[in-house]
């Protein structure tokens, strides 16, 4: 290793120092989610519990939330079975148009949101279709579908192709040789697209804001708000699930490291 | 995460692809098909939009198909300023962005790579803003900032500001909250690359008399390149397109729209959907040429 | 699924079996006929094909050309789930997400024969890890998954057991260990066993029979003496153990003796040990059949002698001596000699001859690679 001298504290201090600064906003938004506050969540008025036990107060942050899930919970289902698809395609066939496909994949992450976010909404209005919930779903799945497949093609890679061929070795038809030996090895890594594309989903405002119509998202109800006064039951949700977020990649290390040790005194 | 993989572009034993066959097609096709349709369409909708005419019945929001090339005139000559601003925000804050998180990338990848468990804490903590919106994020940067805020006043207080100074609507909040947006963004691609590098070499080039200084420079920096070309990326393109940050509402002010900004009054304020379209087409149009300029410079095609 | 099971070694029979890929043939008009019951080992380097024949008798590649026959029966055209056929892979393949003991009775369950659990549970006690089932494979070290992936083939009861350089991940000494164990396996079981290796002391040492492979076609088969002895070709006289060759027109030729002229001496080997008889031919000889005399021997038919040469270069080994004797005007010559006190203690730049009788020469079909251009 360099024995970088100044690397020794200064380093250390400094990445101490950037991630209290990537803190802020969260332990903002966190403390302002207790404020006891009357209108406008602007001014520090004292703690209270109130709004984490009643944040249907606010109906509008409710449903927005709710519609938040459905819409991600429709994304990510979705997503991750096309997504999966092509991963495996991609790594494990040859075909023609490879390198076409590869564009096409390439492409959404290489464009801005409100690119495909008003392309979208253009061929809906040239369409005649209604914006709504099914829109937003639509376009959720479009923007999601080429993390999925990154991230589950690195997973393919690592696949020895040996064991697929072990399985039809051993008596598996194809069939029985995917959902036995392949899918349970690819599960990880689909799980972790899955968590991707539900984190994506439920994040998105840009491509939501263009196709969404009348319908509120928790990130557009978030938005909209911002002009008069974000109210702390905002906060609330936004808290919970950080927590919940935070708790489950927590777990999944938790996990890891666990099995890792237990590798090491086999 | 996403970012990490693609980052790692190159998996750790290249297969070659060995079947061949219908199911390819049965894989591949529901999948690109609806890429196809509700991505690649939606950009042939956007050109076609772009060309559009006011409608000869005059109502507004409608527009009869065209070929109205003066479209794009009118959206360059009214927004040249957004669309500067926009392209010179992005390639600012990616610079910051890089400046920031190059050092916590390596710090995580390399220094504290025989630390599993603070490697582990490192990197929640790097992913961590991103289960939070990043509206209530950059929301919360603005109740930071305002005129009345603690840290406006202590700036007035020690003679920094003037009594009429502020932050919020400035160019700085705007990048600044850019900046601070996509931290992750750049240091989860850098990380993922500077992770696999083999420790192996950096003692090989102190070995072969480098000095520290010297073997960062011609062994680290480098090697780590593709992550830092996909952090770039990862960055420079989401600003290029975003209205959140240096909208009113948020850290911007009178004078800090964007294009996005721009794109978003027009098609969803004001019904101008030609004039949106337009702006779109011309900010895809450069991010494409840009990013294939780029990508093709730095050696790395095969970036999915 | 009608797999045609009958729980005893079959024989394979392989006709004009041709494999291409883009841009190259792998496998070259194959014919191989193995009996049952027989540990057949089929040696080559690699790239000769050996692997992708395996893999056809596996059913995981289909030949361009040919049929594959077994037990009489054709199985060309079937998928590799539905022939009596399995395989112990070159890294074994063991399914990291199941136990030993699920691994093990994986083809049990999917030929949905009864009490899958008993039978890989036997299995497992045959390779002695019954106490190991419950482990993941990846908490098993090399030698130990090397025998789970054996039992996960063998539980079966396969018409042909395939091997696909089984004991290539493993060191030496358990190399050895486990080839004495499969041999052992095979002769209890008495399974058909076909066995991919490069190794050719692996394979001398296992095999009934042993087919030498080299760019996708079979140079030589037969017994492991046989084809040590009297390798037909350049390539296996080279590929299986070592052989001082001398290539030369042939100046004589009677029912006895066939000699040639080599760079001025005269070489000899048997008639009846020479593949040809005419024109430019090799006759080579193995190093451990030569020997070094300090002083000219007498002139003898029944001994090849050349020299004086000096010794450029000595090799302890353990159990014998390699001298590299390098006679002027004639070329180098590789003499093996046992360290059993009999021979003479040579040093370097030492001036000795070298002989061999002439029935241990042997004369070859064809001429090294390269041999033709020169001269």
């Amino acid at each position: 290793m360099t024995r970088f001298s100044l690397g020794k504290y200064l380093l250390p201090t400094y990445v101490f120092l950037t991630f209290l600064f990537l803190m802020i906003p969260i332990g903002y938004t966190f403390v302002f989610s207790f404020n006891d506050s009357i209108k406008s969540n602007i001014i520090w008025r004292g703690f209270t519990i109130d709004n984490w036990l009643n944040v249907c107060d606010q109906a509008d942050v409710c449903s927005a939330f709710g519609n938040s899930i459905v819409v991600a919970v429709s994304a990510t289902l979705v997503s991750t079975v096309l997504g999966t698809m092509i991963a495996i395609a991609l790594v494990r066939y040859r075909f023609k148009f490879r390198s076409a496909t590869n564009l096409l994949l390439f492409l959404p992450l290489a464009t801005p949101e409100v690119v495909m976010g008003a392309g979208l909404a253009a061929q809906f209005l040239d369409f005649g279709w209604q914006k709504g919930l099914t829109t937003v779903i639509i376009a959720h799945v479009m923007f999601t579908l080429s993390f999925v497949v990154v991230t589950v093609k690195a997973r393919v890679a690592t696949l020895d192709p040996a064991l697929e061929e072990a399985g039809r070795d051993l008596y598996a038809s194809p069939m029985v040789v995917f959902w036995k030996v392949t899918f349970p090895l690819l599960l990880p890594g689909i799980l972790s697209a899955a968590m991707l594309a539900f984190a994506l989903s439920f994040d998105d405002f840009i491509i939501t804001q263009f196709n969404s119509g009348a319908v509120d998202t928790f990130p557009k109800f978030v938005y909209t708000a911002a002009a008069r006064g974000i109210p702390p039951e905002a906060n609330v949700v936004g808290s919970a699930v950080f927590l919940i977020a935070m708790t489950i990649v927590i777990a999944v290390q938790v996990r890891a490291s666990i099995k890792r040790k237990k590798m090491l005194t086999r | 995460m996403a970012f990490v993989a693609f980052g790692s572009q190159a998996p750790a034993q290249e297969q070659k692809p060995t079947k061949t066959g219908r199911v390819a097609l049965i894989l591949l096709l529901p999948g690109l098909f609806y890429l196809a349709l509700f991505f690649i369409t939606p950009l042939i909708s956007l050109i076609i939009t772009s060309l559009k005419q006011a409608s000869a019945s005059g109502v507004i929001g409608r527009y009869d198909y065209g070929f109205e090339l003066g479209n794009y005139a009118y959206a360059v000559s009214q927004y040249a300023p957004q669309i500067f601003r926009s392209f010179s925000f992005a390639l600012l804050a990616t610079i910051i962005a890089l400046a920031i998180s190059y050092p916590i990338a390596y710090f995580i990848g390399v220094k504290a790579r025989d630390k599993p468990l603070l490697q582990g804490i490192l990197l929640t903590l790097v992913v961590a803003p991103f289960f939070i919106s990043f509206l209530l994020r950059t929301f919360a940067w603005k109740q930071i900032f305002s005129n009345d805020s603690f840290i406006v006043n202590l700036l007035k207080n020690i003679g920094v500001f003037g009594a009429d100074s502020y932050i919020i609507g400035t160019n700085f909040a705007v990048v600044f909250g850019l900046v601070y947006n996509f931290i992750p963004f750049m240091t989860l691609p850098i990380y993922a690359n500077l992770d696999r590098l083999d420790i192996r070499l950096l003692e090989a080039g102190s070995d072969l008399y480098a000095s520290p200084a010297k073997t960062f420079q011609k062994v680290t920096l480098p090697l780590s390149l593709p992550g830092v070309i996909s952090g770039t990326l990862l960055t420079f393109i989401p600003i290029s397109g975003d209205y959140v940050v240096a909208s009113r509402d948020f850290l911007g002010g009178p004078d800090t729209a964007m294009i996005g900004n721009v794109v978003e009054a027009n098609f969803l304020r004001i019904q101008d959907y030609p004039t949106a379209s337009a702006l779109s087409v011309m900010l895809m149009a450069t991010i494409v040429l840009l990013v294939s300029a780029y990508v093709k410079r730095s050696g790395t095609e095969d970036l999915l | 699924m009608a797999i045609d099971f009958v729980a005893r070694g079959q024989d394979l029979e392989l006709k004009g079996i041709r494999k291409e890929f883009p841009g190259f043939v792998a496998v070259d008009n194959l014919d191989l006929h193995i009996p049952a019951g027989e540990f057949f080992a089929l040696l080559g380097p690699s790239g000769c094909g050996k692997t992708t024949t395996l893999r056809m008798i596996a059913g995981l590649e289909s030949p361009t050309a040919g049929k594959i026959l077994l037990g009489g029966k054709d199985v060309t055209d079937m998928k590799p789930h539905e022939r009596p056929v399995n395989t112990v892979f070159q890294n074994y393949a063991l399914f990291p997400h199941m136990s030993v003991l699920e691994n093990v009775a994986f083809g049990i369950r999917r030929r949905k024969l009864d009490e899958p659990l008993t039978k890989a549970q036997q299995a497992l006690a045959m390779v002695e890890l019954e106490h190991l089932a419950q482990r993941k494979p990846q908490q098993l070290s090399g030698g130990q998954q090397q025998r789970v992936a054996l039992a996960r083939a063998l539980v079966n009861r396969p018409s042909l057991l395939l091997l696909d350089e089984p004991l290539g991940a493993l060191d030496l000494k358990l190399r050895r260990q486990m080839q004495i164990e499969l041999k052992a396996i095979q002769m209890e079981v008495g399974l058909t066993f076909l066995h991919v290796t490069h190794d050719q002391e692996e394979a001398m040492d296992m095999a009934d029979t042993v087919a030498v492979m080299n760019q996708g076609h079979i140079e030589q088969m037969g017994a492991p003496e046989a084809l040590y002895d009297r390798p037909k070709t350049a390539f296996v006289a080279k590929f299986l153990g070592q052989s001082n060759i001398f290539i030369g027109k042939v100046t004589e030729s009677n029912a006895e003796t066939t000699s040639i002229d080599f760079n001025g001496k005269k070489i000899t080997g048997l008639t009846k040990r020479s593949e040809k008889t005419s024109g430019k031919i090799a006759i080579g000889v193995r190093p451990e059949k030569t020997h070094f005399h300090e002083t000219e021997p007498k002139a003898d038919p029944a001994l090849n002698i050349l020299g004086p040469g000096e010794i450029t270069d000595i090799r302890f080994t353990g159990v014998s001596n390699q001298y590299q004797i390098d006679i002027p005007g004639v070329g180098e010559i590789t003499v093996f000699a046992q360290n059993v006190g009999r021979s003479p203690v040579v040093e370097l730049g030492a001036k000795v001859f070298v002989s061999w009788k002439v029935e241990h020469s042997f004369g070859l079909a064809d001429l090294p690679n390269g041999a033709e251009e020169t001269d």
